[in-house]
């Protein structure tokens, strides 16, 4: 543009035909769109993990708020519960009480004779702490004891997973034809008139093709990684492990093309159990027709059962994969049918401490820890948190020195919660030798953790109130503590408070830095004073999710809905507070 | 004992304080125009008497053991003398144990009549604490009722004290960050006078379970910290990817584009997200995500180990999140309006002018931002504990295991240490990298971020 | 600027009487520096017992910088630094060993804008008297409340509602009640600065009126921007130019002779 006196061609059809200018706008408003989209997405993905994360602890944890117990008719003896024969509290207080349980259940189950048998009956479906309720009963009532009553007996934490199906699936099929069975007792043959079986077999099939694929993959990945490792005994060993994986996917591809005759079950297949007659039968082959099985429970006659009347129960996890065998869940199918199981809320779980058995562990440890944690705290930081933003917002001298220390408390701010572990770990532990496991170390590392939160959130509540407020005390004659103390901290406390709610939350749900002081210890007594060994309820979660038995699981999800409700009352309040005061100068 | 102290203490203050305020008031009564009001009186009076109660409690916690221990010491007959240092202390613990009733078995009659000598020298101790105590604060009390006077200036005093009281508590945080850095530092120094420190920091590999046997003295462990610093940086470097854009576009649509309405729901969203505890993600990548990119890796038949460092990252990224987003916001709105109306009165679109503008004008403060997040990330703990592996791998592979500076900080802290062994030592120095590069990194960031403030105020 | 006093050129060779019969505040070579900024340039000054003193100048002039040297408010601000001498009843104020606190309780101050407490009206008031002590039992307080309110009148409208917040009244009644709380410490003196520059016209009269009320028992000193508000209330003015005290005199004769020609300029509205 030399010739100044020309006109400014136009920026959006600069050397443009009119259609070019416009598609060249449209193109423009599709970036914008996009553009938009994108931002969309990402407050979307945001709320969506949100919304994951809280559903799955969610889905998790509902086991764990409920137990399931089965209701036993007892009747305590003398001899069983009383060491001396007296029916004093003392002699009652170190009675059998799991002997009560164990002559109960065998009435029950008069079937069952032998010793293994029997013991197995006691312990795999009962739990070690369900003759508790029985001992409560007979102590608060010592005359109790010669009578018959029914108790609540809490099931082993694997009894209650497969009631809550959360051990494996569970199906049913009514039988179509007529069912034979050959005996009672023992090794048996079951012979239908309908080909009931066709079905289980076409699913046994399945299974085992299902069965072969995954093994070969296993063997395919274990190669794999042998390949990756240099020649020596670990290589060797993988080797040797994928071949055996390949035999047994071999041996399983080779029963899958066999066709006609007898399919046998093993305890690497989903398990096939047929109720009839007040028995249970485990199948263990299979064909169209025919089926032979050990008797898990006794029938009461070799008459044949007509169709509908009997049903074919498939567990879809195999025997091999549980925790509990086929004999034990189909005594516990038998408690059902009885109508004596039933499922209660499990106050339980926030009424006792840790415990090794999943069924009997609860939370109250760890809130009791968090809670004596968070007292100490509280104590410790909000005082020395508050004492040090009123000296440096309104008396410290602004120089050198003070910057340092504001430019100190921002950066401590930021320093990783582990660090604060290290500096508990080797102060307050090594140094000091205060005791390890301690809430009242946990809550000085946590004070000193959430100081600078609190002194940030401070000495902006102070600064907010105008200086007009203080001046006006000055004027007539109030000193500057006092201009402090009477007017300017009262008229910040709701913004302390915000801050210093907001920095207990964090400290509640801090866990890293108490692993280093030793609040991981397994404790199962609640604690009662700050110097006692404790965990709190962050700690109690890690040291759940690190726990083989299923049922940890849904324990550990529980404790996560506590914690977060708890986060979530105290931001709640918080938010509230600031809203309720929260004061336009 | 030290809870019937702080009770006398507690008790004395009181009756000291309404002891003044008496005193002061009796001279109002008298027809005096006081200087200070008659609390001050009190106030200061009960201060007089606590600081002297609690000096003797300060200057005689760390003398009572030596009184109490060497009268155990005499105690013994003159067969069982300790000859050496070692004994010394070796009696002083039999002694202490027969005091509290623990030893077991029988103690002969010597060591017996040494632990009834402790066990009444450390009554005796706690006696004459609290007498201490009292007869200082007695004196505090004389001495400050002769000052109180119609013109004595009591206020004045007390908030001298007051004064001290919170410059202490300023100290405080001080002090704090003096503790950690001596504390790691001592710690490293000790660790690098076994181990070389070039041999940590560049080392290739992490073994430091080997030291265990203590019987090998001459072989200490591996401890080659780089795949550690990968498995970190890998880990970090995920979740950046996955926080950096996402809490960026989320801000940028939150100032930007968002409606109130939608702003009101949106921000809780974040703010929640915010305040979960660490370990709730960590359980979330450990049971729920790992599992489903092992699974999903799987079916498209790649091999993912269960522990993969995707999993941490990813679910680290979900929870930094807020954090760039609420960072990004703040350094966005702080870019002017004057700035986008200038944009837009050319005919700019918006997202134009938020790429060509805002961003660029805010671009020192997103940088900070994802600084501050890359120090959260690398000190973050329980996700990576939770949910990442234990050995050292040196790999840039996402989908296998590694192990990061925080994981290896906590496996050889936890649990039953050997004191003073390499091992928990190098603990100590992975913190004091950690520290530092944090450190680092926030006082950079900060520094950006001031500056970055100064430019549009 | 409306109306300019009249000014009397004939009077011009009169010599102001900077001295005063009885002083109650004297001040020798003040001077202030705002770390590096000299804010105040060698003032003295006699400020009349039972009177209305008003300092006038432009923006800026230092006029109420040295208002807040008479009951040492500048010592909240941490680069000020305050040379020269100041007497109240012949006491050096900036005197090591006096207690700023009880100096301030004998000069009190009203604030530019009205700054209550966001307290109850009683307490407003209440609040001087109990920390200094001035009442020793509950009816000597509400009688010490009383009073301030009634004599800074504004009791008659506030009596029922004593337990209101004193953040609810109106602006000129705001600053009423920060008047009342300075009266109930009984101060010797009153220091105002602008005190009606947040006010509407007939609130500022009624503190005018109120002033000119006060004068008879407190030594008043009011910084202000309005020349008629001085030549209203003051009985004598001081005018203050770039930190300098550039004439001082009883009123009528600085708004009719003045002798300085900045002061004439200020007063015919030439600047400022």
């Amino acid at each position: 543009m030399t010739d100044l006196a020309a006109p400014l061609t136009r920026a959006s059809g600069a050397g443009l035909s009119p259609d070019a200018a416009r598609a060249r706008i449209r193109r423009r408003y599709r970036a914008e769109a996009r553009f938009r989209l994108y931002g969309m997405l990402a407050v979307g993905f945001a709320a969506l993990m949100l919304v994951v994360l809280i559903a799955d602890v969610v889905n998790k944890a509902w086991p764990a708020f409920f137990e399931t117990r089965v209701r036993l008719g007892v009747t305590p003896t003398l001899e069983q519960v009383s060491t001396d024969g007296k029916l004093e509290r003392t002699s009652l207080m170190g009675g059998d009480y799991d002997a009560v349980l164990r002559t109960s259940l065998q009435e029950l189950f008069p079937g069952v004779k032998d010793r293994a048998s029997r013991r197995k009956l006691f312990n795999d479906l009962l739990s070690t702490g369900a003759s508790a309720a029985v001992r409560e009963r007979v102590l608060a009532d010592p005359s109790l004891v010669g009578k018959t009553f029914t108790v609540p007996a809490l099931l082993d934490d694997a009894a209650d997973l497969y009631f809550k199906g959360l051990m494996t699936g569970r199906s049913e099929r009514g039988g179509r034809g007529t069912l034979i069975p050959s005996a009672t007792t023992g090794e048996i043959t079951l012979t239908s008139t309908a080909d009931d079986f066709s079905a289980d077999l076409a699913d046994t099939k399945r299974a085992l093709a299902a069965t072969a694929r995954s093994l070969r993959r296993e063997a395919e990945r274990l190669l794999r990684s042998a390949a990756a490792l240099p020649a020596g005994d670990e290589r060797a060993r993988l080797e040797q492990q994928a071949a055996e994986i390949v035999a047994q996917a071999a041996d399983k591809e080779q029963r899958l093309a066999a066709t006609g005759g007898a399919e046998p079950l093993d305890a690497s297949e989903p398990s096939k159990l047929v109720v009839l007659d007040g028995g249970i039968i485990k199948l263990t082959s299979l064909g169209t027709n025919e089926a032979t099985g050990i008797v898990l429970a006794p029938l009461a006659s070799t008459q044949p059962a007509a169709a509908g009347s009997w049903k074919v129960v498939t567990l879809d996890q195999p025997e091999a994969n549980r925790k509990l065998g086929d004999q034990q869940i189909a005594w516990l199918e038998q408690l059902r049918d009885k109508g004596l199981v039933e499922r209660a809320f499990a106050t339980r779980f926030f009424t006792s401490g840790d415990s090794r058995e999943p069924e009997q562990a609860g939370i109250l440890g760890g809130l009791v820890g968090s809670a004596l944690t968070m007292l100490v705290t509280l104590v410790l930081c909000l005082p020395v948190g508050v004492g040090a933003a009123i000296y440096l917002e309104e008396f410290a001298p602004k120089n050198r020195l003070t910057d340092l220390v504001e430019v100190n408390i921002n950066n401590l701010a930021a320093v990783p919660s582990i660090v604060f572990g290290l500096l508990g770990l080797a102060v307050f532990l090594n140094f000091f030798g205060l005791p390890r496991s301690a809430p009242l170390v946990g809550g000085l590392v946590l004070a000193l953790l959430v100081l600078p939160t609190i002194i940030i959130a401070s000495r902006a509540a102070l600064k907010a109130v105008p200086p007009s407020i203080r001046e006006g005390a000055l004027g007539i004659g109030a000193s500057h503590q006092q201009a402090v103390f009477h007017h300017v901290l009262p008229l910040a406390m709701p913004g302390i408070m915000t801050g210093t709610i907001i920095g207990m939350a964090h400290a509640l749900g801090e866990t890293a830095p108490l692993l280093l002081i030793g609040m991981v210890a397994f404790i199962v007594d609640v604690p009662a004073a700050v110097t006692d060994a404790a965990t709190v309820l962050p700690v109690q979660i890690f040291l759940w999710s690190d726990l083989p038995e299923a049922a940890f699981q849904a324990k550990t999800a529980g404790a996560i809905i506590v914690l977060l409700v708890f986060l979530f009352i105290m931001n709640g309040v918080a938010i509230l507070l600031r809203r309720r005061f929260e004061r336009r100068w | 004992m030290v809870a019937v102290f702080f009770l006398a203490l507690v008790a004395i203050a009181v009756a000291a304080y309404l002891a003044g305020r008496l005193k002061g008031q009796r001279l109002v009564a008298a027809g005096a125009r006081l200087h200070s009001l008659p609390t001050y009186h009190g106030l200061f009076l009960a201060v007089a008497c606590v600081i002297p109660m609690l000096a003797v409690v300060v200057a005689w916690t760390p003398l009572a053991p030596r009184v109490v221990e060497s009268r155990a010491i005499a105690a013994l007959p003159a067969d069982l003398q300790p000859k050496s240092e070692l004994e010394h202390d070796a009696r002083l613990r039999e002694a202490r144990l027969v005091a509290v009733g623990q030893y077991a078995g029988a103690p002969s009659p010597g060591l017996a009549a040494a632990g009834e000598a402790y066990r009444s020298a450390r009554a005796a101790a706690e006696v004459l604490l609290l007498a201490l105590g009292i007869a200082a604060a007695a004196g505090g009390f004389v001495w400050g009722s002769r000052q109180l006077a119609p013109d004595f200036r009591a206020r004045n005093r007390f908030e001298r004290v007051t004064k001290v009281a919170l410059i202490a508590c300023s100290a405080v945080a001080v002090l704090t960050t003096v503790g950690i850095v001596f504390s790691v530092l001592f710690e490293t120094l000790r660790f690098f006078g076994r181990y070389p420190w070039h041999d940590f920091l560049f080392g290739l590999q992490w073994s430091p379970q080997i030291a265990i046997r203590a019987d090998q003295v001459g072989q200490s462990g591996a401890f080659g910290a780089v795949p550690l610093f990968v498995g970190t940086t890998l880990v970090m470097l995920i979740a950046i990817l996955v926080a950096g854009p996402v809490g960026l576009f989320a801000a940028i649509y939150m100032s930007e584009y968002a409606t109130p309405k939608f702003r009101a729901v949106a921000k809780p969203v974040l703010e929640v997200l915010a305040g979960i505890p660490t370990v709730v993600f960590g359980f979330f990548a450990a049971l729920t995500v790992a599992p489903f990119i092992k699974s999903t890796g799987e079916a498209l038949g790649l091999s993912v180990a269960s522990e993969s460092a995707l999993a941490a990252g990813l679910v680290m990224g979900v929870m930094i999140i807020p954090f760039v987003s609420s960072l990004s916001d703040d350094v966005i709105n702080a870019v002017p309006q004057s700035l986008r109306d200038g944009s837009y009165g050319m005919g700019a679109t918006r997202s134009e002018t938020i790429k060509k503008v805002v961003l660029p004008a805010a671009l020192p403060g997103i940088v900070s931002a994802l600084m501050l997040a890359v120090s959260r990330a690398v000190g973050e703990t329980m996700i990576v504990v939770m949910a990442a592996g234990l050995a050292g791998n040196l790999t840039f592979n996402p989908l296998e295991a590694v192990t990061t500076v925080t994981v290896q900080i906590k496996t050889l802290l936890v649990g039953d240490q050997e004191f003073d062994s390499a091992k928990t030592l190098s603990a100590f120095a992975l913190g004091f990298v950690l520290f530092f590069f944090t450190l680092l990194l926030n006082v950079v960031a900060l520094r950006i971020v001031r500056k970055y403030r100064e430019q549009y105020d | 600027m409306t109306t300019m006093p009249q000014i009397d050129l004939a009077g011009a060779g009169v010599q102001p009487a900077t001295a005063v019969a009885k002083p109650k505040v004297v001040a020798r070579d003040v001077n202030v520096h705002y770390g590096e900024k000299h804010a105040l340039h060698n003032v003295s000054i006699d400020i009349p017992e039972q009177a209305v003193t008003a300092f006038i100048g432009p923006s800026g002039c230092g006029k109420s910088t040295f208002l807040r040297c008479i009951n040492r408010m500048n010592d909240t601000i941490a680069s000020c630094r305050v040379t020269g001498r100041i007497e109240l009843d012949g006491e050096d104020i900036y005197d090591r060993s006096l207690d700023v606190v009880q100096l301030r309780a004998r000069v009190g101050m009203v604030f530019q804008k009205p700054n209550p407490f966001p307290k109850s009206i009683y307490e407003n008031v209440a609040y001087g008297p109990r920390i200094h002590g001035l009442a020793q039992s509950k009816a000597e307080l509400d009688e010490i409340v009383e009073r301030s309110l009634k004599r800074a009148s504004l009791f008659e409208e506030v009596k029922d509602r004593l337990d209101a917040p004193g953040t609810g009244l109106s602006g000129g009644q705001q600053q009423r009640l920060c008047i009342a709380r300075a009266i109930a410490v009984s101060p010797e003196v009153i220091l105002m600065d602008e005190p009606c520059s947040a006010l509407d016209p007939i609130a500022t009269a009624r503190i005018e009126e109120l002033i000119d009320e006060l004068r008879e028992n407190y030594t008043i000193v009011i910084v202000t921007h309005s020349m008629q508000q001085a030549a209203r209330v003051s009985q004598r003015t001081a005018f203050f130019h770039l930190g300098k005290l550039v004439e001082q005199g009883p009123t009528e004769h600085i708004f009719t002779t003045p002798e300085d020609k900045r002061t004439q300029d200020y007063i015919t509205g030439r600047f400022g």
